[in-house]
């Protein structure tokens, strides 16, 4: 291994804002080799950018950043030394995989960093096995608790064994075992590596008392840096946490008294029971999450639920709200059954849920405002409910950000304020702190205390926080499903003999587990030296086209749609487009009424292209029925029509079409010429004479399609449509995707290049594309009977560079947006007329005029429609769509450079 | 009481976030400007600048005459081209007639032995084909006839046919490309807008949140109907006014308050058919697929792409259940026929019932779907 340079890590004078928010301020930082450094302070002051621009993960925006002897500002050096950092970021399991297993997600990670399919293999057994995940290699990501999530992606991270680990509140809303088993992890690893550096950022101070260097932040600066020891010597406290609030108030800014955990005062003891749970279970399929749980919850009781992720906590709540009916067993609210509460009830009740559920795109004050006037508190409760809540949830600075620019600790708050708005008498928190500082927890439980004693609001809170277990009058400790205990905090500590909630929580949990998770192997050192990361590399591209094509077979439903959908669509249209225009609704205003007039009409009446409907009686009634749209024709008939005919004097016959819709009145008036010439010649003496035979004819031929039958006509020009549409716009939610969840941050801060990113993806729904063209070829030629008359090679092969147009237009659009609401939206929009309009579907290419010309040639489906009719009904061959061919290779190519260049490789 | 508040103040949620996303407003004024316009202007009638090469191995005076008679807007000038380098055009699909003139065409035609003009149309699009086939037929039969005129007088046929176009007299194309492309642009963006903020609301959680409130799912799903029906009546009436009326220059013959009330009906229809396909969905992808899906029919078979009557019946059975097929006669009985509430009252009708049908759907599906969420 290559020796590290120390320090490991080095920032000067940087500087990174967010809009008008500032994240860090002139900050200049030397982070030591080789060690475990800590990044302490509460939320928003500024970790986790810090993180993301020495990981090379977000844009430098000012100063300088080196890290492992490079700048970060290189495109190049990042690039190179992706393969020795590895980061891990905020928010449980975000650059995970869910719908894959815990082996296929590490063996993407592996391939990613390049390594041979052996290597993978051997280090997936040996990181599985340290870390206890090896019983759960095929189980999908999404289904692992909250700690096996966090132990996988630190798997997933190592893969590699990189120089430099950075750790972003990697044990953020973990229970005290999982977060145990995890640190011990990290040892035990970094006893093996000895040169490896961490680093951590945390908002458990308790944790944080084990690094080995710290460096307290607040607001965007260093408050102070140094061993563990030295911090709590230099303020002259005696744990972290208690240093980290003496350096905050010597900093100046907050005045705010050190945090005492408040007291509970003893519950006065009503009898009244809030809330009661018997026997309530919840199943999902065949996996019990809730098993026979039971509870009473005393009115203003402050009651707690601990348990790991996944245990059923989540689901309780649920079952509580409403927001899950039970499987078995039943809970009340004061008394009142959950499964038929009305509306007045749940206002009596706040629910917060444990992932962030408020309107991101809306400010802070309007999201409160929302909320309060949804709970019906008028005008100038709300306003007071504002005034008082703002200052005390640490609002005021930020009532105009956007909910979803906020840092997590900040949105948490928010969450809660938005919670207690409508003063509710039961609170139903789902872990509301995870993620907030020690500080803003002790001032939301001064809240929560107070609620529960002065206002008796009856509390049922779920945590991983032993210190905020302490502080509830009664606990449940619920494991699979099960509630272990269900008692006082401090009698639970009692009866278990141990020293501490937490000792007696992992006592209890561990009793549970099977012990071979509970001593992990060494984890020996890996063997070969990082391979050459920078440069193109088809493996990682491939890497990328596996996992897309195991995360869609996963999605089953989605390929059915997308096959079975245009199969259905081919059908619908090929049938339902018609060009023949039948049945034209006419009728008769016949002012003559003789044999003469009626032997005209007949010529209408009998022709297969018109459709005789009860006669007009005045001119006024033809008005009407014109107008109503019900007639497309009405024939007027003079009076004495029949005798002026007879009487040599000529007549005339006015014939009135519905002109609204121009391309049926352009047929109608046709076929209305040639009735009318067509009207028996007796009629009128002397008519067939006067018929003058043509001096010339004209002999038309029908070249494609010479019986004119539709289904040839409109069969080969249907599959362009959809193979343009499907492919365009599920590459375009695809990688919008990647972008909404967070996965992409595995673009930003592996060596990927960004074409390996994009075109490892794009291969699958190229693949996808080309398979929904062999189902709608085979309908087309079975079902619909239109034979391919040309050279099925060019056929495919302008297929193929048809469908790598259509996917380059969606990975361009998914570039030029942030969410997949507005891929589709854009997607959608963009490509839905050119293809429908301009690509000559109906109306040939050739008639079109103006910028609708221009835009129908510069656009993929002009062409293939070409080579697709060409093929099918021209019998045209390769020479033939040369032309064509070239232009529709050009597509492609040049949407996805676009989307490459687009392709910001770093986070703003 | 109590619903309509709720309702009020979830739709004024709705709208700060559609109208909050600068890429979803950029997106409706491309609808509803530059698309309408392009569609309106762009795309031409049945036989309309029809490509037409001759063929002339007679190259007499007639045969010179005849390709002058070809005017726009119907025929583009026609091209001089040998017989194979014609039928190579078509193949490339940049001819759509072709006719040719044997040799002695001329003096067959005076001499009365009746000759032939061959015409090569490409039938791989039928109506055009045909279409213009009848044209030329009576354009050369019409030129050959003056040109012999000088034989005995052309006798007045006795039975003529007076052809009146009512509403449109001139066959504008653009007055109906204009009307059903604006309907086109309310399916897209309605369908869409809708079914997406009922599936982004899911996505994120947002919904469970709304749930343990005192809302009712019918709160929720009408406050984001009304919400995208707002915007994109607002962008109808805009672009009917602006671009269609005053641009375009489109006479709108029939009240223009009918007309916005029917699109309002029709947004009621196509957002509740949005709500739906949100409702189905279980994922942006999934939804995606739907939309498409559904789009397609909506525009092609509405009538705005070739007359409804000419559908199968079984077709035009099916898309009875097209709400979009009655807004286009709707808009066209307004618009151009000058229809009143009297004559159009039985498409409101269908639309608003159609409407009502699939939000019953769609809310019965969301009440299933809430509790089936893990």
């Amino acid at each position: 291994m290559t020796a590290l340079p120390d320090p490991v890590a080095q920032l000067q004078g940087v500087t990174h804002r967010y809009g008008r928010m500032v994240a860090l301020a002139d900050l200049t930082l030397a982070l030591p080799a080789g060690r475990m450094v800590g990044l302490i302070g509460p939320d928003g002051v500024g970790k986790s950018t810090l993180m993301g621009l020495v990981a090379g993960a977000k844009r430098l925006q000012h100063g300088e950043v080196t890290c492992l002897g490079g700048d970060m500002a290189q495109a190049r050096h990042r690039r190179a030394m992706g393969g020795r950092i590895a980061f891990m970021p905020q928010g449980l399991g975000r650059n995970l995989y869910h719908d894959l297993s815990v082996r296929e997600n590490m063996e993407f990670f592996g391939k990613l960093f390049a390594l041979g399919r052996g290597e993978r293999r051997d280090r997936i057994d040996r990181l599985t096995r340290a870390t206890g995940l090896h019983p759960f290699l095929d189980r999908p990501a999404g289904k692992l608790s909250g700690g096996m999530k966090q132990k996988l992606g630190l798997c997933s991270s190592l893969i590699h064994d990189p120089d430099f680990l950075l750790l972003d509140e990697p044990t953020t809303g973990v229970d005290p075992l999982s977060r145990r088993q995890f640190w011990d992890l990290i040892a035990t690893i970094r006893a093996d590596r000895r040169q490896m550096s961490v680093l951590v950022s945390t908002a458990y101070m308790e944790e944080a008392a084990l690094f080995d260097h710290l460096v307290a932040m607040d607001a965007g600066r260093v408050l102070a840096e140094g061993p563990p020891e030295d911090l709590m010597a230099s303020t002259g406290t005696a744990s972290v946490g208690d240093a980290y609030v003496s350096l905050l108030r010597r900093s100046g800014e907050k005045e705010e008294a050190a945090p005492q955990p408040p007291a509970a005062t003893p519950l006065p003891d009503s009898g009244e029971i809030a809330i009661r749970a018997r026997n309530l279970t919840r199943r999902f399929d065949d996996f019990v999450a809730v098993d026979s749980v039971s509870f009473d919850i005393r009115r203003g009781e402050i009651f707690g639920f601990l348990g790991s992720n996944g245990c059923g906590k989540t689901t309780t709540m649920k079952m509580l709200t409403g927001l899950l009916p039970a499987s078995e067993g039943e809970a009340w609210i004061f008394g009142q059954p959950v499964a038929d509460q009305g509306m007045a009830a749940r206002a009596r009740v706040g629910f917060m849920s444990q992932s962030f559920s408020l309107y991101g795109e809306l400010t802070v004050r309007e999201n409160l405002v929302l909320h309060a006037r949804l709970y019906h508190l008028g005008a100038a409760l709300s306003e007071q409910r504002l005034a008082d809540l703002v200052p005390r949830f640490g609002l005021t600075g930020h009532m105009d950000h956007k909910a979803g620019d906020l840092p997590l600790g900040l949105r948490q708050r928010l969450s809660l304020a938005v919670a207690v708005i409508h003063s509710p008498e039961i609170l139903i928190l789902d872990e509301p702190t995870s993620g907030v500082d020690p500080q803003a927890r002790d001032d939301f439980w001064r809240l929560l205390l107070d609620l529960s004693r002065n206002e008796r609001v009856t509390i049922f809170i779920s945590t991983h926080f032993m210190d905020e277990a302490m502080r509830c009058d009664r606990i449940s400790l619920m494991h699979a499903g099960r509630v272990l205990v269900s008692d006082p905090p401090a009698r639970i500590v009692a009866d278990s003999g141990a020293a501490s909630l937490e000792e007696a929580f992992i006592a209890y949990m561990a009793a549970e587990l099977p012990p071979e998770t509970q001593a992990p192997p060494a984890l020996a050192a890996k063997a070969a030296p990082p391979p050459d990361a920078a440069g193109f590399s088809l493996r990682r591209l491939l890497a990328f086209t596996s996992r897309e094509a195991m995360q869609v077979r996963r999605d089953p439903v989605r390929l059915a749609f997308a096959f079975l959908g245009s199969a259905l669509l081919l059908l619908v249209m090929s049938f339902g487009i018609s060009q023949e225009v039948r049945d034209i609704p006419f009728a008769v205003l016949d002012h003559d009424d003789s044999p003469a007039s009626r032997a005209y009409v007949s010529a209408f009446r009998d022709s297969p292209w018109f459709k005789l409907q009860p006669p007009v009686l005045d001119v006024q009634a033809l008005d009407d029925r014109m107008t109503s749209g019900e007639l497309a024709l009405a024939l007027e008939i003079p009076p004495r029509f029949g005798a002026d005919l007879r009487a040599g004097h000529g007549a005339a016959v006015a014939a009135t079409i519905d002109g609204a819709d121009t391309g049926r009145a352009g047929t109608v008036e046709s076929y209305v010429s040639g009735a009318h010439g067509a009207s028996p010649a007796g009629i009128a003496p002397g008519r067939a004479e006067a018929q003058m035979p043509p001096p010339v004819t004209l002999e038309p031929r029908f070249r494609y399609n010479p019986d004119m039958a539709s289904l040839p006509s409109i069969g080969p020009s249907i599959p362009p449509l959809l193979l343009l549409l499907f492919p365009a716009i599920l590459m375009a939610v695809s990688v919008a995707r990647e972008k909404e969840i967070g996965t992409i941050t595995n673009f930003y801060v592996t060596p990927t290049g960004r074409a390996e990113f994009l075109i490892g993806k794009q291969l699958v729904y190229i693949g996808i594309g080309l398979l929904n063209f062999a189902i709608l070829t085979a309908l087309v030629v079975l079902v619909l009977r239109v034979p391919l008359h040309g050279n099925p090679l060019a056929l495919v092969l302008a297929t193929v560079l048809y469908v790598v147009a259509a996917t380059g237009f969606g990975l361009m659009v998914s570039m030029l947006t942030a969410t997949q609401v507005t891929a589709v939206f854009a997607a959608t929009v963009l490509s839905v007329m050119p293809t429908l309009q301009f690509s000559g579907m109906l109306t040939p290419v050739s008639s079109l005029e103006g910028p609708a010309r221009v835009m129908g040639s510069l656009w993929p489906t002009t062409w293939y429609m070409m080579a697709s009719v060409g093929s099918y009904t021209k019998g045209l061959g390769l020479a033939d769509l040369g032309g064509a061919l070239m232009r529709l290779a050009l597509f492609g190519p040049v949407f996805t450079a676009i989307a490459v260049a687009l392709l910001k490789k770093q986070e703003r | 009481m109590r619903p309509l508040i709720n309702t009020f103040w979830l739709t004024g949620k709705e709208l700060k976030s559609v109208l909050g996303d600068p890429v979803m407003v950029i997106l409706i004024a491309w609808s509803f400007v530059v698309a309408v316009m392009l569609e309106a202007q762009g795309a031409g009638d049945t036989v309309r600048n029809a490509s037409i090469a001759i063929v002339d191995e007679d190259r007499s005076p007639l045969s010179r005459r005849i390709p002058d008679a070809l005017m726009p807007p119907w025929f583009q000038t026609p091209v001089a081209m040998s017989a194979d380098q014609a039928a190579a055009a078509m193949d490339r699909g940049e001819i759509m007639f072709v006719l040719s003139f044997p040799p002695r065409f001329a003096a067959d035609a005076i001499a009365g032995r009746v000759p032939a003009a061959q015409l090569l149309a490409d039938a791989t699009a039928v109506s055009q084909a045909q279409l213009g086939t009848d044209y030329l037929r009576n354009i050369v039969q019409q030129e050959v006839r003056v040109f012999l005129a000088t034989g005995p007088d052309v006798a007045q046929p006795e039975l003529k046919l007076e052809l009146r176009r009512a509403f449109n007299p001139n066959g504008n194309p653009v007055w109906f490309k204009a009307m059903s492309s604006l309907l086109n642009q309310l399916s897209v963006l309605t369908i869409a807008l809708t079914g997406a903020a009922m599936l982004r609301e899911r996505e994120h959680g947002t919904i469970e949140h709304l749930m343990v409130m005192p809302l009712s799912p019918a709160e929720v799903a009408v406050s984001k109907v009304l919400a995208t029906m707002i915007v994109v009546l607002a962008a109808f009436t805009g672009s009917l006014l602006i671009v269609v009326r005053g641009v375009l220059d489109v006479p709108v013959a029939g009240s223009m308050p009918l007309l916005v009330g029917g699109a309002a009906v029709y947004l009621w229809a196509a957002s509740a058919i949005g709500m739906l396909l949100g409702t189905l969905a279980r994922s942006m992808a999934q939804f995606a697929l739907l939309v498409i899906m559904v789009i397609i029919p909506v525009i092609m078979l509405s009538g705005g792409m070739g007359a409804v009557e000419s559908q199968p019946d079984t077709v035009q059975k099916l898309t009875q259940a097209l709400p979009s097929r009655h807004f286009l006669a709707f808009a066209k009985a307004v618009a151009f026929r000058g229809a009143g509430l009297s004559a159009v009252w039985s498409q409101l009708l269908l639309m608003a019932g159609l409407g009502a049908a699939f939000f019953a759907a769609s809310l019965l599906l969301f009440r299933r779907s809430m509790s089936v969420t893990g």
